[in-house]
């Protein structure tokens, strides 16, 4: 059995490219943090589409399936980051499992599904903004300063320094969370009084079931990210403990507070209403009556939009550094700052990007485009999990952790991700082809010129024994 | 195995490299979306002189609506009739199986040759 010490600061499993290396600082209340943090803005906005899409009790049957999906997700991706534990998380296991192709492109998924929310963030703090104003009787407010500004100082931070970045993360991350328990305690679902009304509310299926499959399209947003724990594999000081500690919480997380989410919304709007809004909660504060929740929700949406745009930028350009540091980008991007020791380059390119589907796209179609990465990418992972598993069989390599009931876990995966192609499909068939054929035509141009720069031996750094079957 | 030596990148190689990505992201992406060819297919259907009834939406509805700020049922009638259209031919559906499948295929084909060197490579100077 070869022995691998992931969590050392020296045999990290990665060649450097640069003298400078990436700093082992994070704990697992760090990585709880970054996946929590990215996806809870998910409960704030977003999730409500899936409403829209399948009505109120579609929205519910899509969360608890993506919650499932996303369990799968989760297993898998513990037992494989936690034994490939180097920046860059699932590109990394692509490029030691399935092959340079695979792993550019999964490299690509974690920067458009990250990208891609990090814009529908910025969307949302300038809705956030708008929508605030008019309630103070200043209708018409631009919102584009807000969304720049966010992005601005969320990269400035970014580009000073992970530990800073995650510290401040994990505290507006829990304000977020805390926010969403309050604003379920406050309509006092157990009293008389309560302000929700399911009984008058809730409707039948307005598309029927054909709307329940539909709805498992944006019912992925309430958890989209959690896997982003992976990015920092190599920034956390215990990764075969961490990432799976901090990646399972998360998860638990997610589904109490989409579920809590679920409730309190469809309980106080009506659903045609609830499926197009573009901050949910806050408008469901707006319906208790209660300036202390209205206030606490807007501060909520503000900070869960700020958590997971910050979260986005981390991981994001993390991706984009490892792919840089490769050669299967420029390798001017695989720099590391001399000073704050972040992938500095990086972070500013791909501002401009977030920028503009920020500034140029409907809402809608944005967290789409995240999606679609986002299932591109939990497509791959059966497969990865599968070969990983046949290439080094359980006792020929050190595993951090071992998820039970393989391959369970990456069929189920595999069959929920099929259902939710149909779903993007039923609505957004034109992005779906889009968005494959844009992967396509980036896969001919990485096989046929790219990958020419890319030393061949250099892909495989893992101290693991050769696969079987090769 | 011999050593696969890559060639060095030039400056202005790697400047291309970065145009061709961003064309291709401006390009696949968002131009689609800026040209009004893809988007979410619900669309509205106006009633004349719309009511609450009409709109199917009962007393405690009602009361939300208002609270939202649509005291007029006309304000709120292009939410509350705005449905996806979930029709679709089966050659659609087949494109879009065809094109998602082929391109896993594509993917895990290419990467294996790719693999295959890489392992080679590796371990055959080992």
């Amino acid at each position: 059995m070869a022995q691998t010490d992931i969590a050392s600061p020296v045999a990290d499993g990665m060649v450097h490219a640069t003298k400078v290396g990436l700093v082992r600082v994070l704990g697992p209340a760090h990585v709880w943090a970054l996946g929590v943090g990215i996806v809870l803005v998910g409960e704030y906005m977003g999730w409500n589409f899936a409403v829209g899409k399948g009505g109120a009790y579609a929205a519910l049957i899509a969360c608890w399936f993506a919650g499932l999906l996303y369990s799968c997700v989760a297993m898998i991706d513990s037992e494989v980051t936690s034994t490939v534990a180097a920046a860059g998380g699932q590109y990394t296991q692509a490029k030691h499992i399935v092959g340079p192709l695979m792993a550019f492109n999964v490299g690509l998924y974690l920067v458009f599904a990250y990208t891609m929310l990090e814009a529908a963030n910025a969307l949302t703090v300038g809705f956030l903004m708008e929508t605030v104003a008019a309630m103070a009787g200043h209708e018409g407010l631009n919102p584009q300063p807000f969304i720049v500004l966010s992005i601005l100082f969320l990269a400035w931070l970014n580009y000073r320094g992970v530990l800073a970045t995650l510290n401040f993360s994990l505290v507006i991350t829990a304000v977020a969370f805390v926010a969403i328990l309050i604003l379920f305690l406050g309509t006092a679902p157990w009293s008389d009084a309560t302000p929700l009304r399911h009984a008058e509310l809730m409707t039948d299926l307005p598309y029927g079931w054909l709307g329940v499959l539909a709805a498992m399209h944006f019912g992925l947003w309430y958890y989209l990210g959690i896997e982003g724990t992976c990015q920092a594999a190599e920034e956390v000081r215990s990764p075969a403990r961490s990432l799976p500690f901090g990646t399972l919480a998360g998860i638990m997380t997610l589904v109490i507070a989409a579920t809590l989410t679920w409730y309190v919304c469809v309980g106080l709007m009506p659903w045609e209403y609830l499926g197009q809004s573009g901050v949910p909660l806050f408008d469901a504060a707006r319906m208790t009556g209660s300036t202390a929740l209205l206030v606490l929700l807007g501060v909520g949406t503000l900070f869960a939009t700020l958590a997971s745009a910050n979260g986005c930028i981390n991981d994001a350009s993390r991706a984009w550094f490892s792919m840089g540091r490769d050669h299967y980008l420029p390798a001017w991007f695989g720099a590391v700052h001399p000073v704050y020791r972040t992938p500095y380059r990086s972070i500013i390119f791909l501002v401009p990007i977030a920028l503009v589907f920020a500034l140029g796209a409907p809402l809608d179609q944005v967290v789409t485009f995240s999606i679609l990465s986002g299932l591109l990418g939990y497509t791959f992972m059966p497969f990865n999990m599968i070969m990983f598993r046949r290439k080094w069989p359980l006792g020929s390599i050190k595993r951090g952790y071992v998820h039970p009931m393989h391959p369970v876990p990456a069929i189920v995966l595999i069959l929920l991700c099929a259902v939710t192609f149909f779903a993007v499909f039923l609505g957004y068939g034109t992005q779906l082809i889009a968005m494959v054929v844009f992967y396509i035509v980036a896969s001919l141009w990485f096989h046929l010129r790219r990958y020419r720069y890319v030393k061949r031996a250099d892909q495989f750094t893992m101290p693991w024994p050769k696969p079987q079957g090769y | 195995m011999a050593r696969y030596r890559p060639p060095a990148q030039s400056k202005l190689g790697q400047i291309v490299d970065v145009i061709v990505l961003l064309a291709l992201t401006f390009g696949a992406l968002y131009l689609p979306l800026y040209m009004g060819l893809a988007g979410r297919t619900a669309s509205p259907s106006p009633q004349e002189n719309p009511t609450w009834e009409s709109l199917g939406q009962n007393e405690a509805m009602v009361e939300r609506w208002n609270a939202l700020g649509y005291a007029d049922p006309t304000a709120a009638q292009d939410i509350i009739t705005s449905r996806f259209d979930y029709s679709f031919g089966a050659l659609s559906l087949i494109v879009m199986v065809v094109v998602v499948v082929g391109y896993f295929v594509l993917m895990f084909r290419l990467s294996d040759r790719e693999y295959r060197e890489v392992i080679a490579e590796k371990f055959g100077r080992e």
